[in-house]
């Protein structure tokens, strides 16, 4: 926006000594914020499943279960959605130039989002605290909005990161905007495989996550049919999305090759533009060389076009300040997201076969593990594939259009806000998870001890039964 | 003309985020004002039920604003955002503690643990409509250049800051009051009525005389502004003014109905966007003040801004009439008092379904509680006295 050179070159000396750390500090924020995003998308609708359950079979144990589920998610959905807000306020205070370049472009996705976000907020606050005094069914429609909004909320924000990775939807002279077409901005190149590919995710993750609080509790003995129901409302939904999601991502990951193919290039190791080029499984490529991967040879092109002399798009085609920085974590990043995406479309394939045998989850103690670790897997799965999105498509933010460097904010001290950050969300994760564990404990022990606490009045559990009676 | 809509729209949000979230912040400052645990028990639980379905449905509007800002009038955004960084940092940090201490203390038993997370919802209240003040007093100063380029302390650091940022707490402790006199007259609890009442009335005095010395002092810093917020912006200024008097006088007559106690929130909520509404009339049409940037210069290309239109148009439709059944069920209270979550608060002996050995346990034991509470409000007193020190050591 300024035009005297020096101060450009100022500006941009001192640019670049802040991006480091405005880096690592969105990629913290958002890695620990992305986990909860994925509750709030998609953990309303494990619980309105298990509710939906319980009212139809008047099954007491599926009630139960989303009532406690409910639970928890007030307390994840309150960090959620105060976490989100440190995004909202870190896009202007760490990227004021991407802001003040394209906020006019990138805003209108944010907009919607916004609605959603009322809405989700405005239901979530009915349905969590709804449950003693609403009907059984109006309760449950009660919640129907707050599943719906996290859908379309997630679509709202994936159309801005797919925007960045495929621009579009308006035309600028002389480094200012002036004209914009929203359509084309939410629904941009990359929206059409990001959008599905992460919604995906975020079921998965949830599912998984739920799935393997429960896995865990089988496997100290807790055989029960809470457990097991547990489990199942989890497990199920995530294991069959599964292979949609792998599908999805293999449409992506074509998309990318051809969209975004110097990502691409550092994905999949292809240094030069050729035909007939090797999948590199695993390995580390330090200076033309790959160490310690596995070399399929012509796969890599047979992904990308079906055909082993298909021409893949190395990074050579741009010049080195212009390429993503450690290949070698992109690649690794993405092929732990592949691996653990296909064992976990595995442990569901073990399920159904068990069911389709003995009509029966197995009973191998290694399934259960699987389904107590599914959850964490399911969670590095995903902030794999967004280092790879994010990271792949440095040193832009905006590809092609504004480097990262030129997007950070050109005040000083973003080392002191990233310590403060990593401090305080290690505090607030810490406290989180520790608040869920006390949870589970009380509802285990089932006894009605922390009325007795005289901070602040306190929630009186009832006997668990009787909030069926009461519905 | 499109960008003067969306200045109105974003306005029009901020009004809702001061009336709404801000009292949210206001019921911080009253819970860490509730004194020792046994003498605060009853006001903090009536703060914890009435915010508790509400707040986070609040809070979306300062995102919302956030997102009209950024969009509509991205340069602009971008100087604030790096003229006011650190301020801006705080407020942030404010929000986080707030809503994740809030949400913890919800659900912990142990007593240590439980009062740490009450003081950090309470401490981080006061820290973001203060530092939020700061920033709109910054703004109105005319201390955000257009071309920012590093963050700057003098910035919101002015005596016009200070005390803006003072007037915001003080503004919100004075809704929160005036909302909680509402809840605490439709739960039938004349104590806790009189208990707001009395704060309400304090918080009104102390939100009008910093108003005035906000008024002052930018007569000082400000004259330009000061001459419009005299002159055009009069009749809103008027209006603040007597919606402020009107709301005393109210609450101090006041023994009646329901109806009575709406009205008085209605009109204190008014007093509010008056004051909101009379800063933009008297700033417009310019964004920054002491910058040449306006609404119309500033503006996004005009589709950008037919779809914000659109988009606040679609949320008026949507999520309006949800709105309104949130506050509508929260004050038929429907919501809370819950299976779970709720400090259940209002449950106070013969009045609840609550099992009596429930109720029993309820009652706190006085021995267990009073040491470490004392101290904690004591700590809280001179933190506040601190915050309200520093504009005479700068």
């Amino acid at each position: 926006m300024t035009h005297a050179s020096p101060a450009v070159l100022l500006a941009a000396a001192r640019v670049s000594r802040e991006v480091v750390p405005a880096r690592a500090q969105m990629a913290t924020t958002l890695g620990f914020h992305i986990i909860l995003a994925c509750l709030g998308i998609a953990l309303p609708t494990v619980v309105l499943l298990a509710e939906f359950i319980g009212l139809r079979r008047r099954d007491a144990t599926a009630l139960l279960l989303a009532q406690r589920w409910s639970q928890a998610m007030g307390v994840l959905i309150a960090v959620g959605a105060v976490t989100g807000t440190v995004l909202s306020f870190e896009m202007g205070l760490l990227w004021p130039g991407l802001m003040r370049r394209y906020g006019a472009v990138l805003g209108f996705p944010f907009g919607v989002e916004g609605v959603f976000f009322f809405l989700e907020a405005i239901f979530a606050g009915i349905y969590l605290w709804g449950w003693r005094r609403l009907a059984g069914w109006a309760h449950w429609w009660s919640g129907v909005p707050i599943a719906l909004s996290g859908i379309f909320g997630a679509m709202s924000v994936i159309a801005v990161n797919s925007w960045m990775n495929q621009p579009g939807g308006f035309t600028q002279r002389g480094g200012r905007i002036v004209s914009v077409n929203p359509a084309q901005v939410y629904f941009n190149r990359a929206a059409i495989y990001e959008m599905p590919h992460m919604i995906l995710a975020a079921y998965m993750v949830t599912g998984f996550l739920v799935a393997g609080v429960y896995a865990a509790g089988i496997l100290r003995g807790r055989r029960d049919r809470y457990h097991y129901t547990g489990f199942a409302f989890g497990f199920v939904p995530a294991a069959v999305l599964t292979p949609f999601q792998i599908f999805v991502g293999d449409t992506a990951a074509r998309a990318i090759a051809h969209g975004q193919p110097v990502k691409f290039a550092a994905m999949e190791y292809v240094p030069r533009t050729s035909r007939h080029v090797p999948e590199w499984l695993g390995g580390v490529y330090v200076n033309g060389h790959v160490y310690g991967g596995v070399k399929v040879p012509g796969l890599d092109s047979l992904l990308v076009g079906f055909g082993p002399g298909t021409k893949v798009i190395g990074w050579d085609t741009v010049p080195p300040a212009y390429r993503p920085p450690v290949v070698w974590l992109i690649h690794l990043c993405f092929d732990v997201m592949v691996a653990l995406a296909f064992l976990l479309l595995l442990a569901g394939l073990w399920a159904l076969h068990a069911w389709w045998r003995h009509r029966r989850l197995p009973p191998q103690r290694a399934f259960w593990w699987a389904g107590a670790v599914s959850g964490v897997a399911a969670v590095v799965a995903m902030e794999c594939g967004w280092v790879v999105t994010e990271v792949g498509r440095q040193p832009w933010v905006v590809y092609r259009l504004q480097t990262t460097a030129a997007a950070a904010t050109t005040n000083g001290g973003v080392i002191t806000s990233l310590s403060v950050v990593i401090v305080v969300y290690a505090a607030l994760g810490t406290a989180t998870i520790a608040i869920l564990r006390m949870l589970s404990r009380r509802w285990r022990r089932g006894d009605p001890d922390e009325a007795a606490v005289p901070y602040g009045p306190n929630p009186a559990p009832r006997d668990l039964a009787a909030g069926e009676v009461g519905r | 003309m499109a960008a003067d809509v969306v200045g109105g729209i974003l306005l029009a949000g901020i009004t809702l985020y001061a009336a709404l979230g801000g009292a949210d912040f206001g019921a911080g400052l009253w819970d860490l004002l509730a004194g020792t645990t046994a003498r605060g028990w009853a006001p903090r639980a009536l703060i914890d039920e009435s915010i508790t379905p509400v707040w986070e449905a609040n809070h979306v509007w300062l995102v919302f604003d956030l997102v009209i800002f950024w969009t509509a009038f991205p340069q602009a955004f971008a100087a604030v955002m790096t003229t006011l960084a650190l301020p801006l940092w705080l407020a942030l940090a404010g929000i986080v503690l707030r809503g994740a201490g809030f949400a913890f203390r919800k659900e912990i038993t142990r007593l240590s643990l439980r009062r740490a997370a009450g003081a950090t919802f309470a401490f981080s209240s006061l820290m973001t409509p203060f530092f939020m003040g700061t920033v709109i007093g910054a703004i109105v100063t005319g201390a955000v250049p257009a071309d920012a380029s590093h963050a700057s302390l003098a910035a919101w650091t002015s005596p016009t800051a200070l005390l803006s940022g003072l007037l915001f707490v003080s503004a919100c402790g004075y809704l929160a009051a005036v909302y909680l006199v509402g809840e605490a007259a439709r739960r039938g609890d004349r104590r806790l009525r009189a208990y707001f009442t009395y704060r309400a009335q304090a918080a009104a005095i102390v939100a009008g005389a910093l108003s005035l010395a906000t008024l002052a002092e930018l007569n000082n810093a400000s004259p330009a502004l000061y001459a419009r917020l005299t002159g055009r912006a009069l009749p809103l200024v008027i209006i603040a003014g007597v919606c402020g008097l009107a709301v005393v006088a109210l609450l101090a007559g006041g023994r009646r109905g329901p109806g009575r106690h709406s009205l008085i929130r209605v009109i204190a909520a008014l007093g509010v966007a008056a004051v909101v509404w009379g800063w933009g009339v008297a700033q417009y049409p310019v964004l920054l003040p002491g910058t040449p940037v306006t609404l119309a210069n500033a503006g996004a290309p005009h589709a950008t801004l037919v779809a914000l239109i659109a988009v606040f148009s679609a949320a008026a439709v949507l999520v309006g009439p949800s709105f309104a059944l949130l506050f509508r069920m929260q004050s038929r209270r429907l919501l809370g008092e819950g299976q779970h979550g709720t400090l259940s608060a209002a449950v106070m002996p013969g009045r609840t379904g609550l099992p009596p050995s429930a109720q029993h346990q309820q009652r706190p034991s006085p021995e267990r509680r009073r040491g470490p509470a004392t101290r904690g409000a004591v700590l809280g007193t001179i933190v506040i006295a601190a915050v309200i020190r520093r504009p005479r050591r700068r």
